[in-house]
């Protein structure tokens, strides 16, 4: 057993925390609500930094260009970024675009990951659709080959960094019913090609999405990801990853959450003493530490088992991701009623941590979803 | 034990339905149903509409024109509202300022002051909470000294709720340093327009600006403004937090949005099937449910209580904490159902915009209004607040 992180893992958190934290106002001012100036949701600049940093270079393999991307570097790099509130979409373009290409791409395609590597390419999964909820089977996009030609017609919902992208990743269903694995394909397009149109939003936890509605998309064989009908595999490594980082990511805002509470409570003077006197407000932020801890433990089992055996993984990915929406929450709810009314406001940073929190759970699965995928696994 | 209304209370009920099914603003309910935002305007509509029925002020005395209902009528009322889905009224006037001045203003106050508020004339708002006062109220620091047939106000008050709307005023202002904290307290009556106020918004985390913060520099308030004597403000002011915790349980809320979480459970697929019918969303709308179907015989225990004349005291406090727990864990359930579609930040959707909500119905309002009502147990004394009131009482020190 050993629980320290590797030099390399060690000096790559060093030096993304100081840069996160050397950027602070910059990151903070594209995460406001209302930001309408900024289109792409994140800070461009920030971006190219993080590439230079090698940030995304280490959310791949050697094989694939990078020169890490092992469960571990996922969650050192996305703990951090949680803990800094940073939107920027590294979740989207490197994990699940860069992913997928990486996974699927022919090697004309494959060029494409050195880009994004390099911070010059951005990318978006287009994958979840209106009816599908948190069920990666359920496609009901179709896929219809015409001659040279293959057309794509449907709507994906919340496509997140969709604007942003050069390309989208979409799934359609080439052949079986909505809920099948079997038969889903992925398409890489650019985002211009006519034929799919865009309707972009901000976030509530910051950054962008957007709806994709794709109406007779003409593409080519040539557009498509891996063989015909068979991108599940794929799909699901790829989000099972992003969850890996997702949960991560969330534990860093909840780190930063407790620190901000803590802090607050030592200083906020009522009644002629700091409010973190009280015991009752003591008990609290102790359940808070104690959770946290939980949550460490649920960050560290999902990463050390991201290539374990499917069911082992399935579970310790789903169990992370259950006792992290759960321990969230709480973090969450607690931090904002242990501040008082100051947590409500958009100007004070922790209303912006917290909203990170608990929004994520609204990503691959939440609480109860998690739950059901724990019990699917441990029942088979 | 009887469990039913009385003929009289189901007539009543009946009456006050009817008045909704006529008079309610189809565009209003529809807009309060799917968590929209009203406006300035919008308030005044539905503040219209009571008055000419003569039901805006349940609670006030006949002699300055309210209603004069007993608790189970209010109740039914507010009950009756909530399900129709129509708009909140605006407290600070009405059920707050209002029994004040007709318990202790003098006759001119409640000559002047009263009618303006049912005429909507007045929109009041409530200067008690400052940066440093919070919890701890009693530690306010506005300072109000009086020069000749005025007091001169200095100061900070926040979390104005609509002050951006509001024309006049009721504040807590300090008039005796040396006193111990609560006795040095007066209660004041100020006019917005007056030279040296500042309105500064404070946008929340939901992205809406409901609440403000305001400045006073040198504000020139006349002494007739004083309510009843100097220094005994905070008598009057524990008064209006009596008031202000009447419908503090918010049944009828929780009633609505339980109902709202249902419907978007049956529109949203999970798995194929419609989200109701999963055990595990299900499971957790039953327990939110049966808390709640215990909530309305406690809140109606204490109501018919109070209906006899007795006073509420702890149970008021209980009635905070498990209401808004109760109203917090359904926001988190409509947060739930609407799944990938609570993460858009429609603003447009939320303010009255022509932009169709993506997702269910009320999916743009669900994780706005989760964070929103975060206050809820934060404001009108926090709930750890009333905690303390509750062991107070119960574990010795009296209340």
């Amino acid at each position: 057993m050993n629980f320290e992180l590797t030099e390399e893992r060690q000096m790559l958190q060093d030096s993304l925390r100081r840069f996160l934290r050397d950027n602070q106002d910059a990151l903070r001012a594209s995460t406001r609500l209302g930001n309408a100036d900024n289109t792409l949701g994140f800070d461009a600049e920030i971006w190219g930094k993080l590439a230079e940093l090698g940030v995304i270079g280490a959310l791949f393999s050697e094989e694939d260009g990078g020169f890490a991307g092992e469960g571990f570097d996922l969650t050192t790099v996305f703990e951090e970024l949680g803990r800094a509130g940073a939107v920027e979409p590294l979740l989207d373009t490197a994990i699940l675009g860069g992913g997928l290409i990486a996974a699927l791409g022919s090697d004309a395609q494959k060029a494409l990951v050195e880009q994004v590597i390099g911070g010059e390419l951005h990318l978006a999964l287009a994958h979840g659709e209106p009816n599908s909820r948190y069920d990666l089977t359920q496609v009901e996009t179709t896929a219809t080959v015409e001659g040279d030609s293959i057309l794509l017609s449907g709507r994906k919902a919340v496509a997140v960094n969709a604007e942003a992208a050069d390309f989208l990743i979409i799934s359609a269903r080439e052949s079986g019913a909505a809920g099948d694995e079997d038969g889903i394909s992925l398409f890489l397009v650019p985002r211009d090609s006519a034929g799919v149109t865009l309707r972009g939003y901000g976030l509530l936890a910051g950054g962008r999405a957007a709806e994709v509605d794709l109406e007779t998309l003409r593409l080519t064989q040539a557009d498509r990801l891996g063989a015909a009908g068979a991108a599940y595999p794929a799909l699901k490594r790829a989000i099972t990853r992003a969850e890996v980082a997702l949960a991560a990511e969330t534990l860093g805002a909840m780190e930063a959450a407790t620190e901000l509470t803590r802090e607050y409570l030592l200083t906020r003077q009522q009644f002629g003493r700091p409010i973190g006197s009280f015991q009752a407000l003591q008990h609290r932020m102790a359940t808070l530490l104690i959770e946290l801890e939980q949550a460490r433990s649920a960050v560290i089992n999902a990463a050390g088992h991201l290539d374990a055996s499917p069911t082992e993984q399935a579970l310790h990915i789903s169990a992370a991701r259950n006792l992290i929406g759960r321990a969230g929450r709480l973090v969450a709810e607690e931090s904002i009623q242990l501040h008082g009314g100051i947590a409500m406001t958009e100007e004070y940073e922790l209303a912006h941590i917290a909203k990170r929190i608990v929004m994520a759970d609204h990503r691959f699965g939440d609480t109860d979803t998690q739950l059901e995928r724990f019990l699917d696994q441990s029942a088979a | 034990m009887d469990l039913n209304y009385s003929v009289e209370e189901q007539a009543f009920r009946a009456e006050v339905r009817e008045f909704l099914a006529q008079k309610l603003p189809k565009e209003m309910s529809d807009a309060i149903r799917v968590g929209r935002e009203l406006g300035k305007e919008g308030h005044d509509q539905w503040h219209a509409i009571l008055n000419e029925q003569g039901w805006l002020a349940p609670n006030w005395p006949k002699e300055f024109g309210g209603c004069e209902w007993n608790a189970v009528q209010r109740h039914i009322f507010e009950e009756e509202c909530c399900r129709a889905n129509a708009p909140r009224i605006v407290p600070f006037g009405l059920s707050m300022l209002a029994p004040v001045l007709q318990k202790f203003g003098s006759k001119q106050q409640q000559d002047h002051y009263l009618p303006r508020i049912l005429s909507g004339e007045d929109w009041w708002c409530q200067g008690y909470s400052e940066p440093g006062a919070g919890s701890d109220l009693a530690s306010l620091k506005t300072r109000a000294v009086r020069e000749g047939d005025h007091y001169v106000v200095n100061g900070q008050k926040t979390w104005t709720t609509l002050g951006q709307y509001a024309n006049w005023i009721f504040c807590l202002v300090r008039t005796d340093p040396e006193a111990k904290q609560q006795s040095g307290i007066s209660f004041l009556l100020i006019d917005m327009d007056t030279p040296g106020i500042e309105v500064r918004p404070i946008i929340l985390l939901d992205g809406t600006h409901e609440v403000n913060e305001v400045w006073f520099t040198d504000v020139k308030v006349p002494v007739e403004n004083l309510v009843g004597e100097e220094n005994k403000g905070w008598t009057y002011a524990k008064y209006l937090l009596t008031h202000e915790r009447t419908n503090i349980a918010g049944v009828g809320f929780s009633q609505a949005g339980l109902e709202a979480v249902k419907r978007m459970a049956r529109s949203q697929m999970h798995r194929g099937r419609p989200l109701i019918e999963n055990s595990h969303f299900a499971a957790r709308v039953a327990r939110a449910e049966i808390d709640l179907m215990a909530m309305s015989t406690t809140n109606l225990r204490i109501i018919s209580r109070a209906a006899s004349g007795q006073a509420p005291g702890v149970e008021s406090s209980m009635l905070k904490v498990k209401g808004t727990e109760i109203r917090q864990e359904i926001n988190d359930l409509a947060r739930r159902a609407a799944g990938a579609y609570a993460m858009p930040f429609v603003s447009e959707a939320l303010e009255g915009g022509n932009e169709p909500d993506m997702g269910p119905e009320g999916a743009a309002a669900a994780a706005p209004q989760y964070f929103n009502y975060r206050k809820l147990s934060i404001f009108g004394g926090s709930n750890e607040i009333q905690k303390n009131i509750i062991a107070k009482v119960k574990l010795g020190g009296g209340a």
